[in-house]
This record gives C-alpha cells, structure tokens and sequence, in this order.
C-alpha cells in the first residue's frame, strides 16, 4: 500500500475542488460564498502543508511523485500567495463584474496542477501538472468575456502557450525515447552526454519551460496577457506559475540532468542575461503599469536563472531566496495597483499616480518602498535578493554573468525611480478613494513590512532555505 | 524487401512537427488553422512517443500517448470556448487584426 498521506494536500484540494464545483452548481447566488470557502481551504491547505514539513525525501507511485524540502517549500510559497492573492483581490471582482463561482475554483485547479508539477519526478506527472495549470490559466486570463482586451490575452495566452507546451512535449518524447523512461532517476541512470537525442530533448523541454516563467526569447506573450487580463488574474500571473516553473527548472535541470550539465549551463546562461537586458530595456517606455510590472518580471526572472546557471546548491537556493522574496514584492506592487480607485473604476496608468504623495501620503511611501525594493537598492529586501545570487555566481567564476547583471540593475533603476519621480514631484490629481476593504490592508501591511525589516533578520529565510540541497 | 524502421517514423512525426510550428507562424488568416496547427503538434508528438514505445520494448510510452490525446481534446474545447467569446466581442477571428494589445 502507497503511503498516500504525504500526498494528503493533494488530495484535499481535488476534493475541495469538486464539493465547491457541485455546491456551486446547486446553490444559486453563491459566488461570494464559494469565494471565501476558497480563501478558507487555501488556508487548510497551507496548514497541512507545514505538518509534512518535517517528512522528507519520500516519493510514493513508483518514485514519481516527490515530496522532498524543495517540493513542500515551493508549495507552501505558492498557497501562502495565493492565500494573499485572493485576499487583495475580492473587492475588485466584485467591481468589475467578474465575481463568478467558476473563478475561485479556476484558480483552485491552477494551484493544484503547480502542486502537482512541483513534486513531479516523472515526464508525465509533469506534463499533466504542467497542463492543468495551463488550461485553467487560459480560461482566467479571458475571464472577463465582455471586454475585447482579457479576450484577446486570452486567445494569444492559449495560441503561445500551446504551442509551448507542444515543443515541451516533443522534447519529453526525444528524452523518452533516448533513455527508455519517463522517470527523472532512471533518466539519469540511462543517460550519457553524447547522446545528441537527449541534447534535443532537453532544449526543448528548456523552450517549454522558459516559455512558462517568461524568460527572453519566449516572453513575447508576458506584456500583452499583463495588460489585457483582469488586474486581479495578473497579480496571480505574475506569481504562482513562475514559481511552479522554477522549481520545475530546478528539479528538472539537477535531477535527470545534473551530470551533463556542460550541455544546459550555456542556455540557462543566455535565457539569464538576455532576460536581465530585455527586462531593463524594454520597461523604460512603457505608460501602463501593468505593462511596466510584465517587464520588470521578466527581468527578475533573469535574476532567479542566475542562480541556476551557477549549477551549486548555493545558486538554487539563491534562486529560491530570489524568487520568496520577488513575489512579496509583486503582492505589495499590486496590492498598491488595487488601491488606484475612483468612483468604481480602477487606474493603471503611469501618469495616474502624478502627485499620489500629497493626498496619499502612506500609499506612496509604500510604493516607494516597493519600487526601491524591485530595483534592489539595500538595506530593503530586493538587495538581498539579487545578493544571495550574484554571490552564488561569482563563487563559481562566473564574472560576466554577475557584470551583464549588476549592470542591467543599474538601468532598471531609471524606470523604478521615475515612477517614484512621478509620485513624489509630479503635478497631483484628483484624490483616490481610501476605504478599502481589510484583506487589501494587511496583504499590504504585511508585505510592505516585510520588505523593510528583512535586513534585521535575514537568517529566517536563509536558513529554511539552506535545508533544501538538490545535488 | 525495404522495412519500415524507428528512423522512418521519427523522420514522419519529425515533419508533422515542422508542419504544425510553422503553420502557427506563417498563418496570417484564421485562428483555426492555428487550432489545427497545435492538434498536429500533439499528434506528432503522439506517433514518436508510440515508435519509441514500440522499438525500445517498455508500455509508458503509449500511457504517455493517452493523456497527451486526453490533453489535446481539452485544449482544443478550451481554445475554441476562448474564439468564440473572442468572436463575439470583436466579430473577427484573423489573426491580423488581433492587435489591440500592443506597445
């Protein structure tokens, strides 16, 4: 018999998932109800999470399905943002007309399938975790049906995301093929560098995944999906995949392939530095800020590939300290976007935060903080971020990754500090509204604090993280 | 007497495969071809894994191959749901005039 009760999370949220699909059904008017029964079994679910955090390294289904401090550390960052995420988000799809039932179950059936594609050991696990994020992401991203524009991220999200997924698995085929099995260990077993099939497989596979946390060449999809999508399914765009994706990278590159390494550390290396440029380039004209934020996560994905280019465990777990601390920043950011109300309609141009400081003191200097922080000037949390993984890389030599990225910070600067510019110099507008709903405060409150006092006690977080050794 | 070997299908899904990528690129006119594209994709990759599975002697492949099929059908009702909704709000489905998105 399985010991299936370290896959209990999993199998929680399936069946959450399914009573609130029925309950949904049979209840008329219960959107705001099914919306917080979420909210709640997120919350149960990031309980059980940490109970299995004592167990580690057991793998259950014929070494498939993993659940080791890598695996049970990523998902509870998933949960625990996505916990915030619904909390900051209720107010505004309430407004915009958007407060389905199906919504919060989307979102619930996305974080099982990243929960499933972080403990995954196995191509096909992978694949159908990997699959059933995506589908419901195609379906949240064009949830606003009356508007032309969530229409359209979603149309081009489902056209570039399939495709992805289509060159994933023909990379999964090649690997398949060329080692005889689909599990991640016996892929090691069987694999050798001079197989040219496995060197296919992996680039293939690599396009997939750097397609799924944006990185340059494969972002093009990022900006447009940001802008169009309800501003609430981009505050969970532009946190829960990314992570999924990562430790996906992680266990993927380190697991099956830690010994041909020589083979995959160069396109990690591009994927890094041509993500880190882009980002800081690209981001210095935009005039929506939610176009803005879609460039400036692509550059921190630059940053979180860093680590992984360095091929240690100091450089995974600087991504994984990069990638904690990136999506605290995001919550606040858009926690701050969510405030920009007026009279039922929410604002998310560059220019309607001119002169936000004189009638919102507290929100600006929030924001300012945050922007201080995404453009990682110390002593705030972002600092550390891009700390942890520039030491990682220039441990291993590698200087020039560590120069293209310090110099690509120094040009995201620009775009952070004129937005901070903006609200503080600027010509003031109209004031915004200020009554906003207790969830958005304390997501903003507690992610705002967070990055401020991180410098008083870095070790909380490094420590947790310095128990999670791949290699 | 010529036999079909393991290099026969690849070469096969191989060239369904380039197909369907560059069907997705050079279309201009109708996101349905797109759709079809992506079908083909999947597909190919279903008849490499099935020659793999076959020639190399173990079952996951095709295992593989059911869930890809599994997968496909529901992407192909998702993207169609998606054009639909997309039809009714902009009564055009050419993949050229899909840009009010941009910048």
């Amino acid at each position: 018999m399985e010991n299936l009760e370290i896959i209990l999370p999993e199998i929680f949220l399936s069946l959450t998932i399914m009573f609130l699909l029925l309950f949904g059904v049979f209840k008329k008017n219960s959107s705001k109800l099914i919306y917080n029964l979420t909210t709640l079994s997120l919350i149960i679910l990031f309980a059980l999470l940490l109970n299995l955090y004592q167990v580690s390294d057991l793998s259950i289904f014929n070494n498939s399905y993993k659940v080791d401090s890598l695996a049970t550390f990523m998902k509870l960052l998933t949960i625990g943002s996505g916990i915030f995420v619904m909390l900051t988000c209720s107010k505004y799809i309430e407004i915009n007309n958007i407060n389905k039932m199906e919504y919060p179950i989307l979102i619930l059936s996305s974080i099982l399938g990243m929960m499933v594609m972080i403990s995954s050991n196995d191509l096909i696990v992978f694949y159908m975790g990997l699959e059933l994020q995506s589908l419901a992401l195609y379906v949240l991203a064009s949830f606003n049906r009356e508007n032309i524009l969530s229409t359209e991220s979603g149309l081009k999200y489902f056209v570039l995301s399939a495709l992805s997924s289509g060159l994933l698995l023909y990379g999964c085929s090649l690997i398949y093929g060329f080692s005889g099995s689909t599990n991640f260990n016996t892929i090691l077993e069987n694999s050798s560098s001079g197989q040219y099939g496995i060197t296919f497989g992996i680039v293939f596979v690599l396009v997939g995944l750097a397609f799924k946390i944006s990185a340059v060449p494969f972002h093009m999809w990022a900006p447009d999906v940001y802008q169009g999508s309800p501003t609430s399914v981009t505050t969970f765009f532009a946190v829960l995949p990314k992570i999924a994706a990562l430790s996906v990278f992680i266990r993927f590159l380190y697991v099956p392939f830690a010994e041909m390494n020589d083979q995959w550390q160069m396109i990690i290396i591009f994927l890094s530095i041509a993500s880190m440029i882009f980002g800081a380039v690209a981001a210095i004209g935009q005039k929506n800020l939610k176009r803005l934020i879609a460039y400036s996560s692509i550059g921190h994905m630059g940053y979180a590939l860093t680590g992984l280019a360095a091929g240690t465990n100091q450089g995974i777990q600087g991504s994984i300290s990069y990638i904690a601390i990136y999506l605290v920043m995001n919550l606040a950011f858009f926690s701050c976007m969510f405030m920009l109300r007026r009279n039922n309609e929410y604002y998310e141009s560059i220019e309607d935060l001119s002169g936000l400081s004189k009638n919102h003191p507290l929100l600006s200097f929030s924001l300012l903080i945050i922007l201080f922080s995404l453009a990682g000037i110390p002593p705030l949390a972002g600092f550390f971020a891009k700390f942890y993984v520039f030491m990682a890389v220039i441990e291993q030599k590698m200087y020039f990754l560590a120069i293209v990225g310090l110099l690509s910070t120094v040009i995201a600067a620009f775009y952070y500090l004129r937005i901070i510019k903006i609200i503080y110099f600027d010509k003031e507008k109209e004031k915004f509204e200020t009554d906003h709903h207790l969830g958005l405060k304390f997501t903003l409150a507690v992610s705002t604090i967070f990055i401020l006092a991180y410098f008083i006690y870095p070790s909380g977080l490094t420590e947790i993280v310095s128990k999670i050794n791949i290699i | 007497m010529f036999s079909i070997g393991l290099g026969h299908y690849l070469t096969l899904a191989a060239i369904i495969f380039t197909i369907g990528v560059v069907g997705i690129f050079l279309n201009r006119k109708n996101v349905i071809v797109i759709l079809m594209s992506i079908e083909l994709i999947l597909l190919s990759v279903n008849i490499n894994l099935v020659s793999f599975s076959i020639f190399i002697n173990d079952l996951s492949g095709q295992v593989f191959t059911l869930f890809i099929l599994t997968v496909a059908a529901a992407e192909a009702a998702i993207g169609l749901a998606i054009i639909v909704i997309y039809y009714r709000n902009s009564g055009t489905i050419k993949v050229e005039e899909i840009d009010s998105l941009k910048g």
